[in-house]
């Protein structure tokens, strides 16, 4: 059940969007879509919507294949990254849409419509007009909207991308709490890595119109497919063909045969995270997470050469041809 | 303010003003005067004799068939040209714009080497006793042909703007295609259509050039209310001339009001107007 995908492949003229793309989305899970802009991602969750057209393929929504279902037939929530708001129709009317379109009853359309603006925190603004809303509430409206119908699934299109820092951090774990309340397999794209890590179960990660890996957040982070997952999902460096997190390098005073060397440019303390910024003989420069009371024992100081030693290393060899 | 602000403040209105009152306001203001100068009967009489009348039923039915018409046209077009990928989308563009370009004698002519009696399609339709030129259907034609590019324009960069989100959005909630136009696109255009179709109306109403060509003139027959000022001129009856372009100015004059009166009265409704500006938090989001 949930959402299959299976082989799809989409052009758009000479542009590979989707590229022989897999995945499997279980129900009632809460999934990201991860990747930089153009891995093909948006079109990957317009597919599966109906929204756009695979070249091949095939699309299975619990278990009922898709192939020439029209959208309007799928039974899906969408949420787009700019509201979409119906301008021209209050919150309530906006919420009502898809209700009144299949002839509901007014008084079952109006119970409907006010359980879902409690919901999502908009009791009182069913009489406004979306421009008469800040971003964050046009996108909880247009939340409210999708669910009213009881969608299948629930797509949504970089949610909160419109949207400044603070408002986003409050939605994100707004739609967290959402999702362990209703249930709805959900599915939600985001160029954020941090977005994804904070509130999916399972992250696709999307490159180039391919997948290049899927996993929990963790699996990822610490079992990385791919020199673009680990890039991708949190930071790495690159020393001398070996990847390594910024926090699995230990900085050591005395310099020896096994160790790097490195000149420390800054040293940034954060309360108990410190940061030190270095450069490497090469003349490469990345930056080593540790704690300041690590800092404070070793008495490190700016100017200094010092040895690093990475504790947990990854070599790919997807640079090599196959 | 300074000296020299003050003077670019007030020659920019006395230019904006002065313009105006130069090229329209004296222009009818004089013809009102000249009109009723010499008492209301004259006037009167020519507007409400049989052919002023009939001119001006004439103009009502030329501009009640060509502006429904041309509205479904451009909404359509207009649809096309930006929703739509088609080979010749330049094409059609350019000949959206012909009416604006061509004079409307020449479109006239047009007309007649089409449908005249020695035309192209004339000599047929005449023969199963469809008579287009001097009669009716000309007007009609000559005046569809004109008043055509306006919705189009209007409504064309209206579409652009809004985008196809809040359509896309309808059909994932489960409205059709056609259900999405009634409830989403038509709401969403409707001041540029509303627009379009006033500028259209008004050229309708006062189109001479193709409308004489292809009318013949037969007073009281293919005669509009343009053609009746023209006429009674001729003819020197010039307060009858003016009286005349009194009505046509009237009615031009009432299609304006009209609009802006439905526009405010869901205004005040609360219906806010489009918002076309970028939202702040679309802006906000590109950081």
């Amino acid at each position: 059940m949930g959402i299959r995908v299976e082989k799809v492949s989409k052009k758009f003229d000479d542009f590979v969007a989707l590229d022989d793309v897999s995945i499997e989305v279980p129900s009632g899970s809460l999934t990201a879509l991860l990747g930089p802009s153009g891995s093909g991602k948006s079109t990957l969750l317009r597919v599966i919507a109906g929204l756009e057209t695979p070249d091949s393929g095939t699309v299975w929504i619990d278990g009922e294949e898709t192939d020439g279902l029209p959208v309007q037939e799928r039974n899906i929530g969408f949420v787009f990254q700019h509201y979409a708001a119906f301008k021209h129709m209050t919150v309530f009317q906006n919420v009502a849409f898809g209700l009144k379109i299949r002839g509901e009853s007014r008084a079952s359309i109006a119970k409907r419509v006010a359980e879902l603006l409690e919901l999502v925190h908009l009791d009182g603004f069913a009489d406004r007009y979306p421009n008469q809303l800040s971003g964050g509430q046009r996108q909880r409206m247009a939340l409210a909207r999708a669910l009213a119908v009881q969608p299948r699934v629930l797509l949504l299109d970089e949610p909160f991308g419109a949207l400044d820092a603070t408002v986003r951090k409050e939605l994100r774990a707004w739609l967290r709490r959402l999702h362990d309340e209703m249930h709805v397999t959900t599915i939600f794209v985001t160029h954020d890595q941090e977005e994804a890590m904070d509130v999916a179960e399972q992250i696709i990660v999307m490159n180039h119109a391919v997948v290049e890996q899927s996993g929990t957040p963790l699996e990822l982070y610490d079992e990385p497919a791919s020199e673009f997952v680990m890039g991708f999902v949190g930071d790495a460096h690159d020393i001398a063909g070996e990847w390594v997190r910024p926090h699995d390098i230990e900085i050591h005073r005395e310099r020896d045969d096994q160790g790097t060397e490195a000149l420390i440019d800054r040293i940034v303390t954060l309360g108990f995270e410190a940061r030190v910024e270095l450069t490497l003989a090469d003349g490469d420069s990345f930056t080593v997470q540790t704690t300041r009371s690590e800092i404070d024992s070793l008495e490190l100081r700016e100017g200094e050469i010092v040895s690093l030693h990475p504790k947990r290393t990854r070599v790919f060899d997807d640079r090599l041809p196959a | 303010m300074t000296t020299s602000e003050r003077l670019v403040k007030y020659g920019l209105r006395s230019i904006a003003i002065g313009y105006l009152a130069a090229i329209l306001v004296i222009p009818l203001g004089i013809m009102f005067w000249k009109t009723f100068g010499e008492g209301l009967a004259g006037p009167i009489e020519t507007v409400t004799s049989e052919e002023g009348l009939h001119a001006f039923w004439m103009t009502m039915l030329c501009a009640g068939i060509a502006v429904p018409l041309n509205t479904i046209f451009g909404v359509a077009a207009a649809l096309v040209l930006v929703r739509q990928k088609m080979r010749g989308k330049a094409f059609l563009n350019v000949l959206i714009d012909l009416p604006f370009a061509v004079s409307p004698v020449v479109i006239g002519l047009s007309l007649l080497l089409v449908y005249g009696e020695q035309g192209w399609l004339g000599g047929t339709l005449s023969d199963v006793g469809i008579e287009i030129i001097f009669s009716t259907p000309g007007l009609v034609l000559a005046t569809i042909f004109v008043s055509l590019p306006f919705v189009v324009r209007e409504v064309q960069p209206v579409l652009q703007e809004i985008g196809t989100d809040q359509e896309e959005a309808s059909s994932t909630l489960g409205a059709t295609s056609w259900q999405t136009f009634w409830r989403i696109t038509l709401p969403s255009i409707r001041w540029g259509l509303t627009y379009g179709v006033v500028l259209a109306t008004a050229r309708a109403l006062g189109e001479y050039g193709a409308v004489a060509v292809v009318s013949g003139k037969i007073s009281g027959q293919t005669e509009t209310l343009p053609l009746l000022v023209e006429n009674e001129y001729a003819n020197f009856n010039t307060e009858g001339a003016y009286a005349a372009a009194i009505v046509l100015a009237l009615i031009a004059i009432t299609v304006l009001v009209a609009m802006n009166l439905i526009r405010r009265r869901s205004e005040q409704a609360g219906e806010p107007e489009p918002n076309i500006e970028p939202d702040p938090g679309m802006v906000r989001g590109r950081d």
